[in-house]
């Protein structure tokens, strides 16, 4: 039995509760928010303990995990008060505003062998999957350009009184939108190595973009482009879809559905031919144990519950994967004049070392440490 | 409830197996003209009770009911409610208090609880929660209304949570406002009906995944036909073609191999689609047309 505390009790930490208190592995031991009103509620209907502030939590009860869903802001200091008492964490996306946050987190958090994640639900859906299976195949050759999409119905018309109006909190289709579509290109392509040709365009937000247009670049060659608006009524829902060329066929895959068109089918695995093939969620999916919105969040949370039973440091959406996708976004949301970016270029002093070589230190020490595995 | 119900989905884009799919219904049913032309196919099939969700656009389509009173004397409508993507899109932007506030009819009640605090009341949350049921079957009034469901989102949301008492404040407020039986949709059955069980609920009406494939049957397959086999309650299926995946004949005929089924729920966008349909249910459970408007 994991012992779990929930803090940040809107949308997702309400759907995150809901789901691991179902869970068979797993007891809910406290739940946290600034909110009395919901807390009181919570209280009273559930049974199960509130509190405050996450300090209280983490004091009152004997926690071995906590998934923390507050606004982005908090996440930091959140995770690291967690990753301080030795507490394995699961963090809403994005992970954090500041990439220096991300990658000192993700080094502590390797250091101390905790087990985290960070919310990319995406990863544990089973179209994008087939997709990486596909990839790491081969079948389409080499890869010469990914578009990356995402659409939906958020914002439209002007206001807003959230946090997540507000750019400096982490509010803004870039970080509530496009970070699911970014962290789908770091999973299978890597870390690019630039950003460019950034339009965060306003449609209604007075403080924030509603639109993220930008092309990035791998080593190797690879570009991409991502299209994101959270103000289109024309989708009932957010829809994220990735259309994938390359020298043998080309990959368009959303939630629902996966066409892969082959010049040849040499490489591909069973179930794949020559010219056109299509598989649905329906064929892909696996059966989740309680379902309350989609079976990839129910996945995501079995595959975190699993790898904490099974010590498993490393995993998918991992805070190390996470920090590669808060190098984007941090570098799209500073690219606003549109010109060549690369990764590395806003290196800044932390703690008397530059950022890069922390990173570049860091990453070598990850590489050896996969090798020796 | 009759054997055959005719559910939504198809009117508003919603389609399990493809994007695309669904944007090109979402298309073709732009206008409130196409909507009803399906309907009507529907009710001539004798297929007379319409599931729907509490979706903007269908009090357009409750307003042509009600100015046709002959046209429609048979019509049924079991409200689904709440639509969610309206609550869950409104939420990303405005907080969960901010969306609830915009869907009540009036602010007072929900900010007088808040400005509370602490001490909030028992009738505060049923306050809003009646309310919040208030909102949603205003577009429905002066239509036969005999089951009223709660969306599977929010039911299996407060399942999970384990705030099941809002089952008994949706039940008993649906019987006594609006002489209405409570329907529950879940993915989660077997579960659910332990829960509905624990407050009471008896026999109840519980709309879920069933087919062949065992799609959204949370749990596994052989769970929800040992509920079937052994609990007391009045089972609809719905996704029993698993959004295209199992062939027509052969989803209805495994469906109609079960025990306990009271009804199926299915969308359909065409006069053809809709009479094969029933024509399959008429087969596989033996039964005239006629007589499933009142099996």
């Amino acid at each position: 039995m994991v012992n779990v505390g929930v803090v940040g009790l809107g949308k997702m930490g309400l759907s995150h509760f809901s789901i691991i208190n179902a869970h068979q592995d797993t007891n809910v031991v406290g739940l946290c928010d600034s909110s009395g009103y919901i807390l009181d509620i919570l209280t009273k209907y559930t049974g199960v303990s509130t509190y405050s502030t996450l300090e209280t939590m983490l004091d009152g009860t004997d926690i071995d995990a906590v998934v923390i869903a507050t606004p982005s802001k908090y996440h930091a200091p959140m995770v690291r008060s967690c990753l301080e008492r030795g507490i394995h964490v699961f963090c809403e996306k994005p992970f954090c505003l500041d990439p220096a946050d991300s990658i000192a987190l993700a080094q502590l958090a390797s250091d101390k062998r905790l087990v985290t994640q960070v919310g990319y639900h995406n990863r544990h859906l089973a179209t994008f999957r087939e997709v990486k299976r596909l990839l790491e195949a081969g079948v389409l050759g080499t890869v010469t350009h990914v578009l990356a999409e995402a659409y939906g119905p958020v914002v439209l018309k002007p206001k807003g009184g959230t946090w997540r109006s507000k750019k400096e909190e982490g509010g803004g289709a870039l970080y509530d939108y496009a970070a699911h579509p970014a962290d789908v290109l770091t999973w299978y392509f890597g870390r690019p190595e630039s950003i460019s040709g950034t339009v965060l365009g306003k449609v209604f937000s007075a403080e924030t973009e509603d639109e993220v247009f930008t092309t990035l670049n791998w080593p190797g060659g690879l570009s991409g482009q991502l299209s994101v608006s959270w103000s289109d009524e024309s989708h009932r829902k957010m829809t994220t879809c990735i259309s994938i060329w390359g020298t043998n066929g080309k990959i368009v895959v959303d939630r629902q559905e996966l066409r892969i068109y082959l010049r040849d089918a040499v490489c591909a695995p069973q179930g794949y031919a020559k010219g056109w093939t299509v598989r649905y969620t329906t064929e892909l999916t696996d059966k989740v144990d309680f379902y309350v919105r989609g079976e990839e969040y129910s996945a995501q949370v079995d595959v975190w519950l699993k790898r904490i039973g099974d010590s498993a440091v490393r995993g998918t959406a991992d805070f190390i994967d996470a920090s590669v996708t808060d190098e984007v976004l941090s570098t799209i949301c500073n690219n606003t004049d549109g010109g060549l970016r690369h990764l590395d270029s806003q290196a800044e002093i932390v703690d008397g070392q530059s950022l890069s070589a922390a990173r570049t230190g860091f990453w070598t020490r990850l590489k050896n440490r996969r090798r020796n595995h | 409830m009759d054997r055959l119900l005719f559910g939504d989905n198809q009117f508003f884009g919603v389609n399990h197996m493809s994007e695309d799919k669904a944007r090109t219904q979402a298309m073709r049913f732009q206008s409130l003209d196409s909507i009803m032309s399906v309907l009507d196919a529907a009710y001539d099939a004798d297929v007379t009770t319409f599931m729907c969700t509490t979706h903007d656009r269908i009090v357009d389509v409750a307003d042509r009911f009600r100015a046709e009173p002959q046209r429609y004397s048979r019509q049924v409508v079991y409200p689904c409610m709440p639509y969610a993507h309206k609550y869950a899109n409104a939420m990303t932007e405005a907080g969960i208090f901010g969306a609830i506030r915009q869907f009540l009819p009036s602010e007072g009640l929900l900010d007088a609880a808040m400005r509370g605090g602490k001490s909030l009341a028992n009738k505060d949350i049923e306050g809003v929660i009646t309310l919040l049921i208030d909102a949603e079957m205003k577009m429905f009034r002066g239509l036969k209304t005999p089951v009223i469901f709660l969306q599977n989102v929010v039911v299996d949301f407060l399942l999970g949570m384990g705030f099941t008492e809002a089952f008994r404040i949706f039940a008993d407020h649906v019987s006594s406002r609006y002489n209405a039986e409570p329907g529950f949709i879940t993915m989660n059955m077997p579960r659910l009906l332990v829960a509905l069980d624990a407050v009471g609920i008896e026999n109840p009406i519980v709309c879920t995944s069933i087919n062949k494939l065992g799609f959204r049957m949370s749990g596994g397959i052989d769970s929800y036909l040992d509920a079937l086999h052994n609990r007391r309650f009045r089972a609809v299926a719905m996704s029993v073609f698993a959004s295209g995946a199992i062939r027509a004949d052969e989803a209805i005929e495994w469906v109609a191999s079960l025990p306990n089924i009271e009804s199926m729920v299915f969308g359909a966008s065409s006069r053809t689609n809709i009479e094969s349909t029933a024509q399959l249910v008429t087969k596989h459970w033996s039964r005239t047309p006629e007589l499933l408007r009142t099996a």
